[in-house]
């Protein structure tokens, strides 16, 4: 809204939403970012090979030739890999939460130790589990420790202290003072205090936080076989190596089928605890 | 109960009845049994890669930026422009699937239509799709922008639907009365109730995108991932090391942006 006076003599005899001034500051916003995008464009398609992309819906109609109809009995080889999806998701999520409570705690206003030393590390931590996506760990960690299922539980690990830690910390940092309070004035040491007063506040949002990456985690850790790491995703990249692409059909069934399981498992769990 | 108990007892959180608590309780170490018995460990092999971890810490605490810098700034100038692009892209494509997507405002055909467009986008996780995209149209960004594209029209418009769904009806009500025509309605009464959330959104999915822009080039659709893959390939763990410091940079720095335009917006 403007703060120009209705009495004025000259007023606009048409109403408009902005002033002059104002519309000009957004068009040249709007038209900024447009000049950006377009620069942007040429600089990424620069290396484009265009006859490619004009070939893209030719390749497409052969792709979906060569992937219909999905290889079905390739599922007596997917059970196994789905079990180790599963184990990945699960124990990966177990141990992350572990790491990802102490860190909470410490990354909470209320409740870190100290707000100058260790709050900024644990802050830290967070915030570089999170930017990094749990491929970009299993990529690492496939290197270091060596392909198979314990370095996709490693990695959907470190990749989920940063989710659970962040969520559960701002959930610390909103519990009711009062309960606290009351449990301090009967007496009760740092550790009971915790225990006590936030510890049940907090846990009804724990629960929930943790079904929801549970979620999220099985969705990832399926593709990350993609690098080594185990689960199904093994079984995608050598289909994909061997280009036998009625299995990869195959897989992203039982990839989508899967999400969609465990989405509803998660939600009905939510419902109940919430 | 006669007498009072003399010990308090902290109360069950979750499952009130005892037997079905009890049975999770060894339902749940059941299954931790078989999945860890699951999981081979090869001690051998980790004693091995420990001295290759413990390169990879050195080499994330002395970052070398210098001499694979050019492929460095290669992937981040990819995923820099792939990022913005496809979400310009995204988002514009997401607006009228959004509109559609909102029952207040679309026929049931076009509703029915726009849900399972975003249906589709939401549950093709981003690996997956880039595999196709380069399957079809070839190694490198425009692939990567595609799937950007893809995500975020999705994304965008399943949250913009629901904004729309959630609007003050009053407001439409009163645009109504004067007559207006359906663009009309879209342009004043919805427009502005949901602008400022969705440019709060676009902003938050910029941020996803750069994020995401650094995985796919794994699977060969350009970016930081795949100057990262290479890298990791090479045991280079000090330009690895680099990488994930800038990715790291750009994310904490977009997210702080992000958040302090979407508190100005919003």
């Amino acid at each position: 809204m403007s703060a120009s006076t209705p009495l004025e003599a000259h007023a606009p005899r048409t109403w408009r939403h902005r002033t002059l001034g104002q519309r000009l500051a957004a068009w040249t916003g709007w038209l900024a970012l447009v000049a950006l995008a377009v620069w942007c464009w040429q600089v990424m398609t620069a290396d484009t090979i265009w006859a490619f992309v004009a070939d893209a819906p030719r390749q497409a109609a052969d792709l979906g030739a060569r992937m219909v109809p999905p290889a079905w009995s390739y599922m007596d080889r997917l059970w196994v890999p789905l079990w180790d999806t599963l184990n990945i998701a699960t124990l990966g999520t177990l141990l992350g939460i572990a790491i990802a409570v102490p860190v909470a705690f410490l990354a909470a206003r209320n409740t870190a130790p100290s707000r100058v030393f260790v709050r900024p590390v644990a802050l830290f931590v967070i915030v570089a589990s999170r930017s990094i996506n749990s491929l970009i760990w299993a990529l690492l960690l496939v290197s270091i420790i060596g392909p198979g299922l314990l370095a996709g539980i490693v990695a959907i690990g470190l990749r989920s202290i940063g989710f659970v830690a962040k969520l559960l910390y701002e959930a610390i940092e909103e519990v009711d003072v009062r309960q606290v309070e009351a449990v301090t004035a009967t007496g009760a040491t740092r550790a009971q205090v915790l225990n006590y007063a936030i510890v049940p506040q907090v846990l009804p949002a724990f629960f929930g936080i943790a079904v929801f990456r549970w979620d999220i985690n099985i969705r990832e850790s399926t593709i990350l076989g993609l690098v080594g790491a185990g689960g199904i995703g093994l079984q995608l990249q050598a289909s994909l190596n061997t280009l036998a692409w009625p299995q990869v059909t195959l897989i992203f069934i039982v990839i989508l089928a899967t999400v969609v399981v465990s989405e509803w498992v998660s939600a009905r769990v939510r419902h109940a605890i919430i | 109960m006669s007498a009072h108990p003399r010990t308090w007892k902290r109360p069950p959180v979750l499952v009130h009845d005892r037997r079905l608590r009890w049975g999770l309780g060894v339902g749940a170490l059941v299954y931790l049994v078989l999945a860890i018995s699951s999981v081979e460990i090869d001690g051998a092999r980790i004693a091995e890669g420990l001295d290759r971890g413990w390169r990879f810490v050195e080499g994330f605490l002395t970052p070398d930026f210098t001499s694979r810098w050019r492929d460095i700034s290669r992937g981040l100038v990819e995923s820099l422009t792939m990022t913005l692009t496809s979400t310009i892209a995204g988002v514009l494509l997401a607006v009228p699937v959004g509109i559609g997507a909102a029952r207040n405002l679309a026929p049931l055909p076009v509703y029915l239509v726009c849900r399972s467009i975003v249906a589709v986008s939401r549950s093709l996780q981003e690996i997956i799709v880039a595999i196709l995209f380069v399957a079809m149209f070839g190694f490198g960004p425009f692939a990567g922008f595609l799937t950007l594209t893809f995500a975020t029209i999705g994304f965008m418009a399943k949250l913009l639907a629901e904004d729309i769904e959630d609007i003050d009806e009053a407001q439409a009500e009163a645009v109504r009365a004067t007559g207006a025509s359906w663009w009309q309605l879209v342009d004043y009464a919805v427009r502005p109730q949901v602008m400022p959330r969705l440019i709060g959104l676009s902003l938050y999915r910029l941020d996803i995108n750069f994020r995401e822009s650094s995985v796919i080039g794994i699977v060969g659709a350009g970016g930081i991932g795949a100057t990262l893959n290479t890298a990791i390939d090479r045991y280079e763990y000090d330009s690895a090391g680099a990488i994930l410091l800038i990715i790291i940079a750009i994310v904490m720095f977009a997210e702080y942006s992000s958040g302090f335009v979407r508190r100005r917006v919003e």
